[in-house]
């Protein structure tokens, strides 16, 4: 029996709301408050039944912020559950505009998981972009200024195709409720495209690889979490099924990994396999069988907690040295081992080593494959799974913690930092070895075991094998040096390509100011003068020049002994005026 | 001062891992023989098919991206230029 009767709200309102209280709390209270909103979300949440709650009308619609179903619960579970472990990692953080942002960005993905209308959606879809655009800027440094406006143009511009598409959606269906869209008309492919870009499909992916590695580093634990994983959610909502999704999906897991073999980064090599993990999902999404759709959605929910973690020990490392680079790190695991084995446990995870959180769940994904006889996809997701360990699961953790020592003794981060990422690592692990309470929230019943013994020792022998395939590359001096360098991506043709259009434009602007100086201010003038000083001598000029005489140069100057009397000038200029009084009076009458 | 592990600062300790990542290896090999396979391709009950395939995997990955690398590597300063 319920004591208390609680009313539920919209769970994005009490992040958005909560936030602006957050400048005028001080200390203890501050932190107390920030740490007890995910809280409150987390108990809203239970209180939440299925259906469709929180309508309010507008004009002709109704705007629907609580479409609740096994599908949106969740996703407002899990970005509940990771706001909480992230405020814990960014409570010292003594930047307000910091926390404001973090609890706005996390409400506006709530809002997105909830939203059952295309205006809410919409608004809670830019907001996602504004709040977290700050996540960067506070870094205060001019990198991640100009990593943020980057970040903040491309956002708008997919916002934009977002806007148009449903525009268009909207206008052939007549009402702005949305559920299932898939792939018919312009104003769908223009949907897909907007949320395609959130969800960093290629060739849509560059602004996270651009933005997330220059990020503060509490930032970047939420960005890691919200922006893809929404726009997972929304395309598992609308777009589930879409054949395309299946291949680029599949292009997604594979590419960024060598990317992420040659980033010098730590948080960029982690950016490139954000990308590579959200492959699978949208891959996933793509087969849309039941299974997909299940191991698509409990993917996400893993990825965010070991890439959150993953996320928090690089943050860690930058926090306590100030580096973030291959070449400048080796040797912390001395005297960080305790952020080393929490790296490793988020390593192992986004790794699928079996007993840790990511086998339970992408092998439902790959498994999904198989059953719809994708072969070639099933190549590529397994290469991929064996390329993520190699980079994420070795990589980060081994020229981070070891590998060659760098000399510096940084101690562990304070105890808060600890303590958030000891939480997502015991829900690594946990979920690893239990998977059933996950398996119970999936959208669909789960029928899949993925401790099998073939499974586990075909999964271990992927990742082994992988593992000496990088052991012995090591040994030998075959693998790629790490080295003070940047890799180009797509990003290249906005940034260097936006240089080359200004150049173009200002190229195009600069011949037009040429010719009009040359017009306006250099011949007009002085032939107009010309003109006033012999008005009817020009004529005559110019008729004489016509018929081949010549000029005598005494003519071109002016005359005083005219034989054509002043009169007639005056008369010229009379005339002009009245031409002009009355062009301009018929125009402006 | 702060106390510090040193535990891969001893070399034998490094190849006393590397040795146990081996024997590893080749217990996987071996159990290989003795599961029950129950995949859906063909390939997948082929013996040791995972351990190939991940080795394979792993080694192109490297050489690919060192091709990579030798198209889309810039200085740092290259987008500051």
């Amino acid at each position: 029996m319920r004591i208390i009767m609680i009313n539920s709200v919209p769970p994005a309102a009490i992040f958005i709301i909560g936030a602006l209280f957050i400048p005028f709390l001080k200390g203890k209270t501050k932190s107390a408050f920030m740490l007890f909103l995910p809280v409150l979300g987390f108990m809203n949440l239970l209180h939440v039944t299925v259906g469709t709650h929180w309508v309010v009308p507008f004009l002709n619609h109704s705007i629907i912020f609580g479409r609740i179903d096994k599908l949106s619960m969740v996703f407002g579970y899990i970005f509940t559950l990771i706001s909480f472990i992230g405020i814990l990692y960014a409570i010292r953080v003594e930047d307000d505009i910091q926390h404001v942002a973090a609890f706005v960005y996390a409400g506006a993905a709530l809002g997105v998981t909830f939203a059952g209308d295309f205006i809410s959606l919409y608004i809670f879809w830019e907001l996602l972009a504004f709040s977290s655009v700050f996540l960067v800027w506070s870094r205060r440094t001019q990198k991640a200024l100009d990593a943020g406006f980057r970040y903040i143009l491309v956002h708008i511009v997919g916002g934009l195709i977002l806007l148009a598409g449903i525009l268009i959606y909207v206008s052939n269906t007549g009402t702005i409720e949305f559920d299932y869209i898939g792939l018919s008309g312009l104003g769908s492919w223009l949907i897909l495209i907007g949320f395609a870009l959130n969800a960093a499909i290629f060739p849509l992916h560059p602004w996270l690889t651009d933005a997330y590695p220059e990020a503060t580093v509490t930032g970047a634990v939420f960005m890691s979490a919200f922006t893809t994983k929404s726009a997972v959610y929304i395309l598992a909502r609308t777009f589930p099924g879409t054949e395309l999704l299946i291949w680029v999906g599949a292009f997604m897991t594979a590419f960024p990994i060598f990317y992420a073999v040659i980033a010098n980064d730590i948080r960029r090599v982690l950016a490139y396999s954000l990308i590579n993990q959200v492959g699978f999902m949208v891959c996933g999404i793509g087969i849309g069988t039941q299974m997909a759709i299940n191991g698509a959605v409990s993917h996400a929910f893993c990825h965010i907690i070991y890439k959150s973690l993953l996320f928090m020990s690089a943050g860690s490392v930058l926090y306590m040295t100030g580096k973030i680079r291959c070449t400048d790190l080796g040797g912390l695991y001395k005297t960080m081992p305790i952020t080393a084995l929490f790296c490793m446990i988020g390593a192992a995870s986004i790794s699928a080593f079996p007993l840790f959180s990511g086998f339970i769940s992408k092998s439902m994904v790959i498994s999904a494959s198989v059953t719809e006889n994708l072969v070639i996809v099933w190549f590529v997701l397994q290469f991929a799974s064996a390329g993520v360990f190699h980079h994420a699961g070795i990589k980060v953790p081994f020229f981070m913690f070891f590998g060659e020592d760098s000399g510096i003794r940084a101690k562990e981060p304070p105890l808060n930092m600890l303590l958030a990422m000891g939480i997502a690592a015991f829900l690594c692990v946990f979920i690893g070895i239990f998977p059933a309470p996950l398996y119970s929230i999936l959208p669909y019943a789960v029928d899949y075991i993925p401790y099998t013994a073939s499974h586990v020792v075909g999964q271990l022998q992927l990742l082994m094998f992988g593992a000496l395939a990088f052991i012995l590359l090591i040994l030998s001096g075959y693998y790629p040096a790490e080295l003070r360098a940047i890799n180009l991506d797509i990003d290249w043709f906005y940034r260097k390509g936006s240089r080359f259009l200004i150049y173009v434009l200002t190229g195009i602007a600069a011949g037009i100011a040429r010719f009009c100086e040359y017009l306006f201010i250099q011949q007009l003038p002085r032939h107009l003068a010309a003109f006033v000083k012999r008005p009817i001598g020009t004529f005559t000029d110019v008729y004489r020049r016509t018929g081949g005489e010549k000029v005598p140069a005494s003519a071109s100057k002016p005359e005083l002994a005219t034989t054509i009397p002043t009169g007639v000038s005056v008369l010229f200029a009379i005339g002009f005026l009245s031409i002009l009084a009355f062009v301009f009076a018929m125009l402006f009458r | 001062m702060k106390r510090e592990l040193k535990i891969f600062d001893n070399p034998k300790n490094v190849q006393r891992f590397l040795y146990i990542f081996y024997v590893a290896l080749f217990a996987l090999l071996v159990i290989d023989f003795f599961i029950p396979k129950h995949g859906h391709f063909p390939w997948e009950g082929a013996p040791e098919f995972f351990a190939v395939y991940g080795f394979l995997s792993c080694v192109s990955l490297i050489f690919i991206a060192k091709l990579l690398r030798k198209i889309v590597r810039r200085d740092e300063d290259y987008y500051d230029k």
